[in-house]
């Protein structure tokens, strides 16, 4: 019964209307996705909202409370686990602890009686430059060895699907790039479809075709990372990737093609099309790479949506770029990152300033007027550190 | 030289050294222990095994000698006997291992989400060790007995033949050794199953393993130093058991095994080289075995 073969190609995978309730708690809830065959498809998520749980639903680890799952059109969810034509990479490595490194990566080819396994899994093992350590067992291998090991006992049974529930987080940056560049490959190569789970949000960008944005066990956006990042449609999206100036409001007006939302007695306005809701209370937002500073009042346009005057709280130097916080009266705290080109104004704190950006960089999200709490949706470190920082800002800003 | 060894001899850190005098000061309780409760029996007992029945003595006088003919004697004399003893030592570790695998799996994984049916399960395991085990067996013994309602229903049904015993027949021995030593087997297969970490399976299952093969190659070998364990605690004790292949309790004249026979030489023919002899032997030979046994389970690091 078991798969004989490697997989010609990647099997398309569609999970239909999944719902995951642990005792007393629901881990998933109503959650739709299609994966077409031979794409990278990367799920991304702050920690605990469900990826693992979604990956093991479709690995058959785990059996859905209700929903369906289809891989290659055919239907698995009572399949068993080992009858399924999917390999997972687990998040803690499960390498067996009583075989050798090379036992380990030929044990799923001994179990489909694949010709070769012992060179099959050289090979593989090859792959991710661990071969030397063939003869050792996962105890003697260091953890970002045994993440590579635990890639390549998957990868080796060439899997129409491919789970990878966090298979680089162990490794250092550079080692992690070439995995990046390895996995992509390999995906590329042999046209598999790789489900990627991740909640580092540069890789996700970098390696997937689709990234889904998972909050709370349900998926908040899906689409190419490029159009996501560019039009996100919720608030925790617009922070999760990447970070986002936003501002609640009221639509004052609209013409034909764009929207004009009074937010706290500013006027700003969005392209219709770049804005998911046109009427009511809504929030809109910009990107803060797109905002730029200007010491003097700037002349007021159609083109550009103006804030200010506020004054600088912080600056701070990153090398390529240069980051600003902006406490602007009636909007909060506005971010800005401006390259060092220098052609723009250098300011320093406490610096009179105005803010501006254009018309067509704006975007209006879905979510209906928000708290607007800067960064507090997103758990990844560099935000709680930006969310520690402009909370110190504010403190600061009330002594 | 002796330049050499006080140059090395100050060489040394001194922590180590330092450390290592605790270590074995740490040490001494147990050592004296060894030396005064299994070395001098155990050279006693090996004397013993060689002496020589006293010229012109008594029944049971014996003096010091080496005489190996003891050895020879008693291999002739009582060869079915220690055969007997590790056949019916192995079919019980044997069924007890097939009885508590089961029993340690459900207590050790299976009910690991109820830990009051698992701590319940447990306390069953060890019940019956308030108990004396001889009270234990000698209840067996009235349960099983040709009168008891068991053998009388058996025959009743015709399930037994009308003159068939129970007690005093091999099965009963070895029913009664395997009775005796299942929590020995069910207690270390436990400990050993439940650190047994469940992502190995669904990694095995990931893997293309049914369910079988995932027990046969993954659940088996991690649990290895539970079975090893519980086979030797079962094994070695039952190999020399004089209880249950007695008379007075399950066994009969054609069940004696080791036990009973050094039991009779030391105290009922009062031949205290023979049954010196066969302890000798009956221990050389577990040691050999189980040495085999762990080698061959690739668990050197239990010795
Ligand atoms: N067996 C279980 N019983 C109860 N709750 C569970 C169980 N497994 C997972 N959960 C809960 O389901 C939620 C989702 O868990 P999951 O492991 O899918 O998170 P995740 O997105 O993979 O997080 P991370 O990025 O930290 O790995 C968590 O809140 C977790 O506590
Ligand atoms: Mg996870």
């Amino acid at each position: 019964m078991a798969v004989r073969e490697f997989a010609e190609r990647g099997a398309d995978l569609e999970l239909v209307g999944i719902q995951k309730r642990f005792p007393g708690f629901t881990a998933i809830e109503n959650l739709d996705l299609t994966i077409p065959a031979g794409s990278f498809f990367a799920l991304l998520g702050p920690s605990g909202c469900g990826k693992t749980t979604t990956l093991r639903l479709v690995a058959g680890l785990e059996e859905p409370t209700q929903g369906r799952i289809l891989i290659g059109g055919k239907d698995v969810t009572s399949t068993r686990s080992h009858e399924r034509p999917v390999n997972t990479v687990f998040q803690s490595y499960a390498l067996f602890p009583h075989m050798s490194i090379i036992e380990n990566v030929a044990f799923g080819l001994k179990r489909r009686r694949i010709g070769d396994p012992l060179g099959k899994a050289h090979e593989a093992l090859r792959l991710v430059e661990l071969d030397h350590l063939a003869q050792r067992r996962p105890q003697q291998l260091s953890g970002g060895q045994q993440q590579r090991v635990a890639l390549a006992r998957a990868i080796v049974n060439r899997p129409a699907l491919l789970l990878l529930d966090e298979p680089l987080g162990a490794l250092d940056l550079k080692l992690r790039r070439q995995m990046q560049l390895e996995l992509k490959t390999i995906q590329e190569e042999v046209g598999l479809t790789f489900l990627h789970v991740t909640h580092d949000q540069e890789e996700a960008m970098t390696m997937a075709d689709t990234v889904a944005v998972m909050n709370k066990g349900a998926i908040e956006q899906m689409g190419a990372p490029a159009e996501l990042y560019d039009l996100p449609k919720t608030a925790f999206v617009a922070n999760f990737l990447g970070q986002s100036n936003l501002f609640s409001g009221e639509v004052a007006g609209s013409t034909d093609t764009a929207i004009a939302v009074d937010a706290g007695g500013a006027r700003l306005v969005v392209p219709k099309a770049r804005a998911h809701r046109h009427n009511g209370a809504v929030t809109v937002g910009v990107r803060p790479e797109k905002v730029s500073l200007h010491v003097e009042a700037p002349v007021p346009s159609s083109e550009r949506n103006v804030l200010g005057p506020g004054r600088v709280l912080d600056v701070s130097f990153s090398g390529v770029s240069t980051q600003y916080l902006v406490d602007v009266p009636g909007h909060g705290t506005i971010l800005v990152f401006a390259q060092n080109t220098g052609s723009g104004p250098s300011v320093g704190v406490g610096a009179e300033v105005w803010a501006s950006w254009l018309v067509e960089h704006g975007f209006g999200l879905d979510d209906g007027a928000v708290e607007v709490e800067r960064f507090a949706a997103d758990d990844s470190t560099t935000s709680i550190a930006a969310q520690r920082r402009d909370d110190l800002v504010a403190e600061l800003g009330e002594g | 030289m002796a330049f050499a060894a006080f140059a090395t001899a100050e060489a040394q850190p001194q922590a180590p050294r330092k450390s290592s005098r605790i270590a074995l000061f740490l040490l001494l309780p147990g050592i004296l222990y060894l030396v005064l409760f299994f070395l001098t029996p155990l050279v006693s007992l090996l004397l013993t095994s060689l002496q020589a029945p006293l010229e012109y003595g008594d029944i049971g006088q014996y003096q010091y000698a080496f005489n190996w003919q003891n050895y020879v004697d008693v291999m002739t004399a009582y060869w079915p006997h220690i055969l007997r003893s590790f056949g019916y030592a192995l079919a019980a570790t044997v069924f007890a291992l097939l009885f508590s695998y089961p029993l340690a799996y459900f207590i050790g994984v299976k009910a690991r989400r109820w830990p009051l049916l698992q701590s319940l399960m447990l306390v069953l395991v060890i019940a019956p060790f308030f108990i004396s085990f001889l009270l234990r067996t000698l209840a067996w013994k009235q349960i099983l007995s040709d009168e008891s309602f068991v053998i009388t229903s058996l025959k009743a049904l015709s399930l037994l033949g009308p003159d068939a015993h129970f007690t005093g027949t091999p099965f009963a021995v070895i029913f009664g050794l395997t009775y005796n030593f299942i929590p020995f087997m069910t207690l270390p297969l436990y400990t050993a199953l439940e650190r047994l970490d469940l992502r190995y399976l669904e990694a095995g299952s990931d893997l293309y393993a049914n369910p079988f093969t995932v027990f046969r190659k993954i659940t088996v070998p991690l649990s290895m130093p539970g079975i090893v364990a519980g086979t030797l605690l079962t094994f070695i004790p039952a190999a020399g058991d004089y209880v249950n292949a007695s008379r007075d309790f399950l066994g009969g004249p054609d069940t004696q095994m080791m036990g009973n026979v050094i039991e009779a030489n030391f105290l009922v023919l009062l031949n205290y080289p023979a049954a010196a002899a066969l302890s000798i032997i009956l221990m050389a030979a577990i040691l050999v075995l189980v040495g085999v046994y762990v080698k061959r389970s690739g668990t050197e690091d239990l010795l």
